[in-house]
């Protein structure tokens, strides 16, 4: 059965985040997604634009949301696969919904076009909630022909997407598991990465490198701790601030650091058994083939080669003795 | 508006209207209101109309007396505020003054009108509309006598913790028979995990194992653990209670408790009740050495012999052949006037905010699990060491509010939490000299002695922080934080974020109603709130009875509490018990549901609805019937019967819909009202 979205792919992955465009559509098929880009969309207003024009920013993502509407056949569903465009399109309909004022003026804006958006007309959706909600884990294992076995991942989130979680769409807030259990279905090793939620450094990138510096050093300190081989991401934001600025960091702080960043499908991708080209693998700045190449998976070389780094301590031993730990109640997979 | 209801009577009625000092003549025209009833439903028997200030005063109940008297009324009408404070008053008056109490209606125009009313002419008009409707209605009263029933003395207490190990002893002291039921294999509750208790410190067990000493010797308590409520019937005086003994496989007129099995059975247990899951127990066992009973149980879900069939251990090495695999589940039925519920809580499931890391971060203890820790009988002997066993702590973070004051999980505080973390920061450095730091949101010390600990803990140079803790991590940033735990807080009195290292956090978990709550609620025909805790008769004055006669509530089944005030409760509802026994009869209301069984269809989908469990359906006549010693008079039957067969004594369709017409003033010629005011 085919689940058919209307996709708004948002501009990071028309250029920055190439790879998860190019690795959602690979995998498409296989876990049975079809995706309609809403015609003519126009660009969310990112992190920056509802800080400095609040209406504005709403009419914006209001245009959005009425051309999906009136496209929507057969579906009511928007899938956006950036954390960004997902919150501000899921924003700017939620608020429309309870702020009477904000509903007329944003129609009054959009009326200037022709267009008008009753407020909870689509159902906005990020695509990991749609593969692990909807479509399902066990859906997911089925598909699996080369198990990720080996492979020591961070799963981080972000900020964006697990809160707030008007829909109760995720198991907890602070601390989800949904991206932990999908990466265990393809078989990776998965750690109990703490920094999960935490800040990537969003825009500061752009405007104060110190504080983004260290905020992307706490990140891949602490995959690197957990003895992490990659981290997986589901946000063209988070990719490109770990992954692009990463060798600077290092350079500000005199680290060494070698994490590589992928998006969560190019791993769906690699398991269910498409080559890495397809997958858009190669294209980050910290190359990602080291990783792979553990588990039996060939990298085309990247564009930017990086020093690598050696001499790994051991992984820490498990404490044995003493007092018993308390157990979680919910069943862990079961295939570590 | 032509007038429906024209037929005359010959009742006397007398209408009272109350000021309720401003609370009802600061809205309403409470005047006008006595002297339209007395001009306008002069034609429906009102002869006398009076307005007072307080008519719940000794003067307001003797103008209602002699107006009986010297006018020879036969109906009172009281409009003053719910039925639920003063309708008893009323009807005890108009009952000395000779008129039978049931003759007498209160009609709510505070509650109901000038509390939730700011239009002062349409809350006079809606007041004036009320009155007509309560004269309507109590035309059509008849004069009821209460039920008289027998008490039988015994008494059930249902669980052995402090609470109702008090609520026992108070009532066996008193000289009446008294079954404790418990539902784990020994009594004393939480209290028996505790190592110290605030503020005095003093040792737990020292000050409980007497109690439970007295309950398993005293001869007017038959004690029943390993044991479990599964019916109640009967009413007020006359419950009859079904209780489920557990198979303990250990026959305990042979068993001398001398621990023998236990040493020697080979299955080690982590023991999640007793000991929070931070020690171990065998599969035959008793909780702890100072047990009571001290017969032990065998916990057949993890027992080598009912699992593979072979061991018994126990069997060969008992030296009273008290072992004795073929016991079966017991089902023992008890006689008992009253029942007092003293089922305790639960804690609150740290693992539900994440953020904190219990149960993935191994030094991240709950507040029982330090209780055990503390204990010098507990895994560690009393040692306080993180969970490999030995290492010391240098520095701790004790977490209040887990769960409480949240809007995330419970909004209510838990009372106990901040005694309890103070107890522990006093402890911690007693023991250990660790650096502790509390997180906190209030400090709340309220009772006797609490703040003088509270002074003292500071004076012993405890660190308290401000501010709800955002996470706890093992994510390090600086090397000083590398193998430690971070505690990521926003201090609020100085208005800045700090991450502290530690070595152990303990989460003062906030205390939950038994996750079964609200199955027991309905076992025993109460009610529970939303959050679960078992809803007292009145939160003010009338704490330890419950909405159904005779039973009554002890303890933290009722709402998070401490040590002292459970035990104050637990008495409190043995007193309530023995003034009951002691008047060997109980009136009870008259207010009843009956059945007309020729019009019952014996569909019985008024059989599930009752909360009381009053309803019976006798199956060879098809029929239902109302317990009436067991009704509560709430109605609920009587509104769901499609067949119309239920009615109730002072809510029959006949007073209803009289009181309907009188609400919308078809009683009268000329009603007053020009727009709707009743919306």
């Amino acid at each position: 059965m085919t689940t058919k979205l209307l996709f708004y792919p948002g501009c990071s992955l028309q250029r920055t985040a190439r790879p998860y465009l190019d690795s959602l559509v690979a995998i498409s098929p296989l876990i049975g997604i079809e995706l309609e880009e809403i015609q003519d969309w126009n660009c969310c207003g990112a992190t920056e634009y509802i800080a400095i024009h609040h209406l504005a920013s709403h009419a914006l993502v209001g245009r959005n949301l009425a051309l999906a509407a009136q496209q929507s056949n057969g579906t009511h569903t928007v899938m956006a696969a950036c954390s960004a465009c997902y919150l501000n399109l899921a924003k700017t309909d939620s608020y429309m919904q309870v702020n009477a004022q904000l509903n007329r003026q944003v129609n009054d804006a959009l009326q200037a076009g022709g267009l008008h958006y009753q407020p909870g007309t689509v159902r906005i959706r990020h695509l990991l909630d749609i593969i692990v909600n909807d479509i399902g884990i066990e859906e997911i294992r089925t598909q699996v022909v080369r198990p990720l076995k080996g492979l020591r991942i961070a799963p981080y989130y972000g900020c964006m997407i697990a809160r707030p979680d008007r829909d109760n769409r995720w198991d907890n807030v602070e601390h989800p598991l949904a991206l932990d259990k999908l990466m265990k279905a393809i078989g990776a090793e998965v750690i109990d990465f703490p920094l999960k939620t935490h800040c990537c450094g969003g825009h500061m990138t752009q405007i104060n490198m110190p504080t983004a510096y260290e905020l992307i050093r706490r990140l891949v300190y602490g995959a690197a701790q957990y003895h992490a081989d990659l981290m997986v991401t589901l946000c063209p934001m988070c990719q490109l601030n770990l992954d692009a600025y990463q060798s600077e960091m290092n350079r500000h702080f005199h680290t060494s650091y070698h994490m590589p960043i992928l998006y969560f499908t190019q791993l769906l991708g690699l398991a269910f058994g498409l080559e890495p080209e397809v997958l858009g693998l190669g294209k980050e700045f910290v190359n990602a083939s080291q990783a792979l190449s553990r588990i039996g998976i060939e990298v085309p070389a990247t564009e930017l080669e990086l020093e690598m780094v050696e001499n790994k301590p051991a992984r820490k031993k498990k404490e044995k003795a003493g007092l018993p730990m308390p157990q979680m109640r919910h069943s862990e997979e079961e295939d570590e | 508006m032509m007038s429906k209801i024209n037929h005359s009577t010959t009742e006397r009625v007398g209408v009272y209207v109350c000021h309720c000092g401003s609370n009802i003549a600061g809205v309403i025209d409470v005047e006008a209101v006595a002297q339209w009833a007395a001009e306008h439903l002069k034609d429906r028997g009102v002869v006398i109309a009076r307005d007072y200030k307080f008519m719940c005063s000794s003067l307001g109940q003797e103008l209602i007396e002699k107006d009986i008297q010297e006018l020879g009324l036969t109906r009172v009408v009281v409009a003053a505020c719910s039925p639920h404070l003063h309708e008893a008053t009323f009807r005890v008056a108009c009952q000395r003054a000779g008129l039978n109490p049931y003759l007498c209606e209160l009609v709510s125009i505070r509650e109901q009108a000038s509390w939730v009313h700011t239009d002062k002419h349409a809350a006079t008009e809606k007041a004036k509309a009320i009155v007509s409707g309560g004269v309507e209605r109590v035309l059509h009263h008849t004069p009821l006598d209460p039920l008289h029933v027998p008490i039988h003395p015994a008494t059930l207490v249902v669980g052995g913790g402090i609470a109702g190990i008090q609520a026992a002893l108070e009532i066996a002291d008193a000289g009446f028979p008294v079954y404790l039921v418990e539902r784990e294999p020994s009594i004393g509750g939480h209290m028996a995990q505790f190592d110290k208790t605030f503020p005095t410190l003093d040792c737990a067990a020292c000050i409980l194992t007497p109690r439970m000493v007295s309950i398993g010797s005293h001869p007017n308590v038959t004690l029943m653990t390993w044991s479990e409520v599964t019916n109640v019937a009967g009413y007020v005086g006359n419950f009859t209670v079904t209780v489920k003994k557990k198979a303990r496989y250990i026959n305990t007129d042979l068993c001398t408790g001398c621990g023998i099995c236990q040493e020697k059975c080979p299955k080690k247990v982590i023991d999640d009740t007793f000991e929070a899951g931070l020690g171990y127990r065998k599969a035959v066992y008793t909780p702890f050495p100072q047990a009571v009973p001290k017969y032990p149980v065998i916990d057949h879900v993890n027992c080598t012999y009912f699992q593979k069939g072979t061991c018994r251990a126990c069997e060969k090495l008992c030296p009273t052949d008290a072992i004795d695999f073929n016991q079966e589940d017991e089902i023992v039925t008890l006689q008992v006037g009253n029942i007092v519920l003293a089922t305790g809580y639960d804690l609150f499931d740290a693992r539900r905010v994440a953020q904190y890391g219990y149960a993935r971060l191994a030094n991240v203890f709950t507040s029982i699990e330090f209780e055990r820790l503390s204990n010098a009988a507990g895994p560690t002997n009393g040692n306080i060491v993180l969970r490999d066993g030995v290492t010391v702590p240098k520095t701790v973070g004790i977490i209040h509010c887990t769960g409480s004051r949240d809007r995330n999980f419970n909004n209510y505080c838990s009372a106990i939490c901040c005694m309890q973390s103070l107890k522990f920061a006093h402890l911690v450095k007693e023991r250990t000299g660790a650096t502790v730091y509390n997180f906190y949101i209030d400090i709340r010390t309220t009772a006797k002695a609490y703040d003088e600990f509270y002074q003292r803990v500071l004076e012993e140079g405890a660190i308290f922080v401000r501010g709800r803790v955002a996470e706890v991590t093992d994510a390090s940033r600086m090397p000083n934080e590398e193998g430690k735990l971070i505690i990521q807080v926003e201090d609020t009195l100085a208005g800045l974020q700090r991450r502290i290292p530690v070595d152990m956090v303990i989460l003062s978990v906030g205390l939950e109603p038994r996750r079964d709550s609200h199955e027991v609620a309905k076992l025993f025909g109460i009610s529970c709130s939303s959050d679960g805790w078992i809803i007292e008769k009145h939160p003010k004055l009338d704490p330890v009875a419950t909405m159904t006669e005779g039973v009554f509530v002890a303890g933290c089944a009722q709402g998070p509490k401490d040590i002292p005030n459970s035990v104050a409760q637990g008495a409190a509802a043995a007193a309530r018990v023995l003034g009951r026994i002691q008047q060997k009869e109980i009136a009870l209301e008259p207010v009843r549901a009956s059945v007309d069984e020729s019009k019952c269809s014996g569909c019985r989908i008024c059989n599930g609805l009752c909360p009381f469990n009053a309803i019976i359906f006798h199956e060879d006549r098809m029929v239902t019937e109302v317990n009436p010693a067991l009704c509560q008079g709430c109605g609920t039957c009587v509104a769901a019967c499609p067949a119309g067969a239920i009615s109730g004594t002072v809510f029959s369709n006949e007073q209803i819909f009289a009181q309907m017409e009188g609400l919308l003033l078809h009683n009268i010629e000329h009603p007053p009202l020009t727009e709707g005011v009743l919306a």
